[in-house]
């Protein structure tokens, strides 16, 4: 049982609710390619500022990165079986994303100082708005992984019971990626 | 690791095929209310999209009493809309627009979205595909009480003091975004947005258990090949929902922030009583591209379903397979397809490059080939068929009727030169009544008729069926063809009142014309309704197959309890249109009979075919 079904002939089909995590990751794609859509089509009719990226989102972008390594940690734990591992990795993962959280908070007081407020021109607004989207999918994901690492202490989690930290992992990594993508994207279109 | 060990037992318990065939002692509540079960949540959708049908019908109404007999005394209306009759007995200007607004938000979203894809895609999914349910059941009730949720929203907003949201069904900025423009722009428009946040969460909620079910859950032997065009429909559907739904929360998201944080993403300087606003860099197309990348693929939302089963009642009922089974499929996919990259059809005239404008007309105009094949293949299904005049099939007949004569009409609107004289006159209003409103809806209604026998276990009075068709199908016309030519003379839509303009004056009485045959066709409703409810307490008693069809659901009890099939699922032996087949005993042969058992009607290949099928669990019928 790695999160797949084994049918009758022997084909191995995805999960369905595993399945079901890549329709939503699908829909979440669209809200952020729409919304970046928005922010180059709102740049190209002008009347546009240019934002002095905070330092704190280099060291946030380092440690979701950092996080996506320590659920990799676990989910590889898992798959071997080592329960303890398996704990420790879902544990670092969190806090990681406390601390990103944190970061992100801070790094939008660092924008208010520098003058560039979610009230005003467009092109500050859009930084607070796919930071702020980001956050609110990272809790989504916060309360999943603790599900797991309960799941985990329950002796729920290992090879042969992979499904929740598998859809966990994907999330997860899902939403580093995400970041990076938004970071970038904000950067090279400034 | 014995531990371990005995939670991979209850892991592995939830995967067998049989989990959940046997009845489970379930109450009231859990049976009626909170259900998991596909086809409860099913007739829960129908129930509420019938309401708000029968509610926005009400709404255009009362408007058309406005637009047809500007000058009625409408005192005798106070007694529902109290302050909305102003003191001389005339509809409230303000609420004229707002009765125009709540007309399209229910109708679109509320009716024929939820409404149609709700009832059916819930319903047919798990049936045709031969699945014990959807693939959650859990989100699946979760789809419909954010539905419900949003719909309460909605149906308190219109009971404000300020009223409803007002701005049209498209709610551009800034009308929409500044709560001093009007006075359904305040708390009205507040609750619009929360309503249909609700309502988006519970479309992706329902899209991705239809696209898992239609994926995961298929039975043995259920190809994509042998899939029923409804389904197929139901699918392509929800993929579309799935991609566009998203944008429109984005939008939304980007209106809240401009209505209640005070940011300038959709406004930009802006002067009320003279007075400037803050709002300083934002843009109002910016929204409008949002929305209507939503919008376009929301209308096809809402007719891809009605197609499907129109599909497969005019099969059935023709007593002959489809015509271009797969082409239907690619028409459907094309038609998917192309439905993201029209958009800005709905913007000719927000002084967009004319350039750019004739790639978008290129581009629309290109939808005209995969409706025409669809059209195409139910003329030629039709064509020299043992037509069977259920109320269903007239319906869907009928469907094919608005679909052709609604679609001709966009060719005109599609073409941006056009477009500059016709945008925002009641020609468009006329185009998409016919081809997406009336035709989406009669694929509804034909949806009732057809499965009625499966839903309730009783079926529905024939001769009211054929009654209230020829009175809808009339009436529909009645309304919206005259329609055309109040466009083409320059009529704005959303207009209070054409009274004041002597150019207009010359059609007063087709206006009435409109307006009377409207009545009459909202009054042709209530056949339906007595039908409908009479029916499922004393309908006659539904035999098994009443229709004589090839697909799954027919294979199940009269009662179907949760898990649809007592004992095993069936497997799938044949695509779902063989009707009439030369050499065969019976002119139907439904889904489940293997190719070896019908050696007499079986062409070449599936003679080789039926060499190799596996014929464990299927007794041989004589």
């Amino acid at each position: 049982m790695t999160g797949e079904v084994v049918l009758k002939k022997g084909i191995r089909a995805m999960h369905p609710q595993k399945f079901g995590l890549w329709l939503f990751l699908i829909s979440v794609v669209m809200i952020f390619i729409s919304l970046s859509s928005a922010y180059v089509v709102k740049k190209s009719v002008g009347d546009w500022v240019y934002i002095d990226f905070p330092q704190m989102f280099n060291i946030t972008s380092v440690i979701i990165i950092l996080s996506s390594i320590s659920m990799h940690y676990a989910y590889l734990s898992a798959k071997r079986n080592n329960i303890k591992s398996i704990r420790i990795g879902l544990a670092i993962t969190g806090v990681l994303a406390v601390l990103f959280v944190i970061g992100q908070l801070q790094a939008w007081g660092e924008l208010v100082e520098s003058g560039f407020h979610f009230v005003g021109n467009p092109a500050s607004s859009f930084v607070y708005v796919f930071s702020g989207l980001h956050i609110a999918h990272l809790f989504g994901a916060l309360v999943f992984l603790g599900v797991v690492l309960t799941n985990s202490f329950q002796y729920k989690v290992h090879s042969k019971s992979m499904l929740r930290i598998e859809m966990c992992t994907t999330f997860w990594h899902f939403l580093g990626g995400l970041w990076l993508y938004l970071y970038l994207f904000l950067v090279l279109n400034n | 690791m014995s531990v371990t060990d005995i939670q991979l037992q209850q892991d592995t318990a939830g995967h067998d095929d049989h989990h959940d065939d046997h009845e489970h002692a379930q109450s009231f509540v859990t049976k009626y209310i909170f259900s998991t079960d596909h086809k409860t949540i099913a007739k829960q959708f129908l129930i509420t999209g019938i309401f708000w049908a029968l509610l926005g019908g009400i709404l255009s109404v009362i408007f058309r009493l406005q637009l047809g007999f500007p000058e009625m005394q409408l005192e005798w209306l106070r007694p529902f809309l109290g302050q909305w009759i102003t003191p001389e007995g005339q509809l409230d200007q303000e609420f004229y627009l707002a009765l125009v607004t709540m007309h399209g938000t229910i109708m679109v979203f509320f009716v024929l979205t939820a409404g149609l894809s709700g009832t059916f895609s819930n319903f047919l999914i798990p049936l045709q595909c031969g699945a014990r349910d959807m693939a959650s059941g859990f989100m699946n009730m979760l789809s419909y009480w954010f539905f419900f949720l949003s719909s309460v929203v909605m149906f308190v907003s219109m009971f404000i003091e300020t009223g409803p949201a007002s701005g049209g069904w498209t709610i551009y900025p800034p009308l929409s975004a500044l709560p001093q423009a009007m006075s359904g722009s305040g708390l009205g428009m507040t609750l619009w947005l929360v309503s249909m946040a609700l309502f988006i969460v519970s479309t992706l909620l329902g899209g991705i258990n239809y696209i898992t079910t239609v994926i995961n859950l298929r039975t043995e032997g259920m190809s994509f090949s042998r899939l029923p065009l409804t389904i197929w429909a139901f699918f392509i559907t929800a993929v579309l929902g799935l991609l566009s739904f998203p944008v429109l929360f984005s939008a939304a998201l980007l209106l809240i922030f401009d209505r209640s944080l005070g940011t300038s993403f959709y406004l930009s300087d802006i002067y009320i009583a003279g007075e400037a606003l803050p709002h300083l860099g934002g843009s109002p197309i910016l929204f409008q591209h949002l929305f209507w990348f939503l919008g376009h693929p929301e209308v096809y939302i809402v007719i891809l379903p009605a197609l499907g089963i129109t599909s497969e009642i005019i099969s059935t009922n023709s007593r002959k397979p489809i015509f271009g089974y797969k082409a239907m499929i690619g028409s459907m996919l094309g038609i998917g397809f192309l439905s993201f990259i029209v958009w800005a059809h709905h913007m000719f005239i927000t002084g967009m490059n004319p350039f750019l404008g004739s790639i978008f007309t290129i581009l629309t105009l290109i939808i005209a080939v995969p409706s025409a094949i669809k059209a195409f293949n139910y003329i030629t299904t039709l064509w020299k068929g043992n037509i069977i005049f259920t109320p269903a099939m007239l319906f869907s007949i009928g469907l094919v009727s608005f679909f052709i004569s609604g679609g001709v009409t966009g060719l005109f609107l599609g073409n941006s030169v056009l477009d500059i004289n016709l945008h925002d006159t009641y020609f468009v209003v006329a185009h998409f009544h016919l081809v997406m409103g009336s035709a989406a809806f009669f694929g509804m209604l034909a949806g009732v008729y057809h499965w009625f026998p499966k839903m309730f276990g009783r079926m529905m009075n024939d001769k009211l069926g054929k009654l209230h068709f020829w009175l809808s199908f009339v009436g529909i016309y009645m309304v919206f063809f005259p329609m055309h030519y109040i466009g083409i003379a320059g009529f704005p839509r959303r207009y209070y009142a054409f009274t004041s303009f002597d150019t207009f004056s010359g059609f007063a009485d087709l206006n009435a014309l409109v307006s009377i045959a409207a009545i009459l066709t909202l009054g042709a409703q209530f056949i339906f309704l007595f039908n409908f409810f009479y029916s499922i307490f004393r309908g006659k008693l539904a035999p098994a197959n009443p229709w004589k069809s090839n697909t799954l659901e027919w294979t199940t009890p009269r009662f179907p309890e949760h898990g649809n099939w007592p004992g095993a699922i069936p497997k799938v032996y044949r695509w779902a249109y063989d009707y009439s087949k030369p050499g065969a005993k019976d002119d139907f042969i439904p889904q489940t009979v293997p190719y070896s058992h019908t050696p007499e009607s079986n062409l070449d290949h599936e003679n080789e075919e039926a060499k190799n099928e596996d014929l464990t669990g299927v007794e041989k019928s004589e």
